[in-house]
């Protein structure tokens, strides 16, 4: 299937009025640590309600490019960004910007599960709280209550919410990683190799959620599993030396990419 | 286009890869031989050899058997991406053509025993024998387009079959005047008006082979890229 084809089939898959528009784009991004420059000139669109899923090689810049979209590198010193980073129109590194209002909107799940040391009730109702997102305990609850069952972690603790989340298993505690992400109702979820850490259990019921928040979120997902870019996402960029090579409908990049060096990381020939 | 010259990371990948291409060669070597002495048993009417060609036809499905698991395996234990993925199942995909082929030489072979001895005109047998040439011919096209990944070779293989219809198209013409000439021509004639059209088959087989070589190189589909207007058969 041509390219142009395999776009057309991608966007007919999506529902119509959600599908296609601009949700963050990345124009002419460089990102230096001190001297050490690790993005070069990045351009890359992200689209509502879809997956993109960034790939490459170890250092090659994706989790960096990832960082940018919340500005989590800000809490770098010698970090500097280059170039312009917009969410629905506005530039995320303008000064009026509000960090913490900014990383609400978009969310963050790291590689490793990372709860805090409270209860599992505690951990999803902290976001809400420190934003004043709710007006009584009640509708605190009910939100705890939805972003569970959003992470597909409900029925799994329903009756242990008083319980530490770092009692649970490395994957209860992923997903409840991502219900405290969802619990302050961000626009755009971030996922840094979210199921390296996981079992295949884990990760697919991980998965499987990825896909039913796609119908609410605009999902960024930095994986070296090529098989799951290729499970989840509807997009893949590939990045190689701090450099964005190519990026196009999964489908088409991994079964005809069009730049060599796609071809050679995906099929296993350069790391 | 990006092709892979370079080698594997994990060396016995790259070995099964190579395996796979070279067990599609051997099969097709074994199609060709197979298809060249059905045509030689007909026209001589050699029993033995066309007994022989028609027992050989085991050996070409046990190919297939053979190339289809070792492509399943890999599927499984390798998760082919891109290119890698596109050779793997593009070799079922030859390695079914082929085996079809295999099929029409023993169809060749079981007709040619039905045959005692060559009462029609030796000018007819001759037709068969040409048309066995142009479709083996299409087929080694063909295969040398999936060894080589070229997609060039693979164009030309689908802008011949042409040719072939149209030879088999004259032939069943001849076949018919000879029919209506004399009716004691039936028999022989209808045996093998079967045998061209088997051929003609095989020359469909080697464009459905040259299809898969196309999308081997190129990933896309040729009839979908002819209709387009991005490939011109010209």
């Amino acid at each position: 299937m041509s390219v142009d084809a395999n776009l057309a089939a991608t966007a007919a898959q999506a529902p119509a009025d959600k599908a296609g528009k601009l949700k963050m784009s990345g124009n002419g991004v460089n990102v230096f640590y001190g001297d050490k420059q690790a993005l070069f000139d990045v351009d890359l669109n992200i689209y509502k309600n879809q997956v993109i899923s960034l790939i490459g090689p170890s250092g090659c810049g994706k989790s960096t490019f990832l960082r940018c979209l919340n500005r989590m590198n800000d809490t770098i010193d010698v970090c500097k960004v280059t170039g312009k980073i917009v969410l629905d129109e506005q530039d995320i590194y303008d000064k009026n910007i509000d960090v913490v209002e900014l990383r609400a909107r978009v969310g963050m799940v790291f590689q490793k599960p990372n709860p805090f040391p409270k209860s599992i009730y505690e951990n999803v109702a902290y976001g809400p709280r420190i934003h004043g997102m709710t007006r009584s305990k009640d509708e605190l609850d009910d939100l705890v209550t939805s972003s569970l069952r959003r992470a597909g972690l409900w029925e799994e603790v329903k009756d242990r919410l008083d319980q530490p989340g770092t009692g649970l298993s490395g994957g209860q505690q992923q997903r409840l990683c991502i219900a405290r992400a969802i619990a302050t109702q961000p626009e755009v979820l971030l996922m840094d190799e979210p199921c390296s850490a996981l079992d295949p259990i884990a990760t697919a019921i991980i998965e499987e959620l990825i896909d039913e928040l796609r119908a609410n979120f605009t999902i960024v997902i930095v994986t070296h599993s090529m098989q799951q870019a290729a499970r989840v996402s509807q997009k893949t960029a590939f990045f190689h030396l701090g450099k964005l090579i190519e990026e196009g409908p999964t489908d088409q990049i991994f079964t005809n990419p069009i730049n060599k060096k796609t071809q050679d990381y995906i099929t296993g020939r350069i790391g | 286009m990006a092709t892979p010259d370079n080698e594997h990371i994990v060396t016995s990948y790259e070995d099964e890869l190579t395996s796979l291409t070279r067990a599609i060669s051997e099969m097709g070597g074994m199609v060709e031989v197979a298809i060249t002495n059905a045509t030689q048993a007909l026209i001589r009417v050699d029993h033995e050899l066309a007994k022989q060609t028609a027992n050989g036809d085991k050996r070409v499905d046990d190919m297939q058997r053979l190339i289809d698991e070792q492509a399943v395996s890999m599927i499984a234990r390798r998760q082919p991406m891109a290119g890698d993925l596109r050779h793997i199942v593009s070799a079922i995909h030859v390695a079914n053509d082929l085996e079809r082929i295999g099929d029409i030489a023993k169809n060749l072979s079981r007709r040619t025993l039905h045959i005692d001895s060559q009462r029609v005109s030796k000018q007819l047998y001759n037709g068969v024998r040409h048309m066995s040439d142009l479709s083996l011919q299409q087929v080694k096209r063909a295969l040398d387009a999936f060894t080589a990944r070229d997609s060039k070779i693979a164009i030309d293989v689908c802008r011949r079959d042409d040719e072939v219809d149209s030879l088999y198209i004259s032939l069943f013409r001849e076949f018919l005047t000879y029919m209506m000439e004399d009716p004691r021509n039936i028999t022989d004639c209808t045996h093998l008006l079967f045998c061209a059209k088997n051929l003609e088959r095989a020359g469909d087989h080697a464009t459905n082979i040259a299809e898969a070589a196309y999308y081997l190189e190129t990933g896309g589909n040729l009839y979908n890229d002819i209709e387009s207007g991005k490939v011109s058969l010209g």
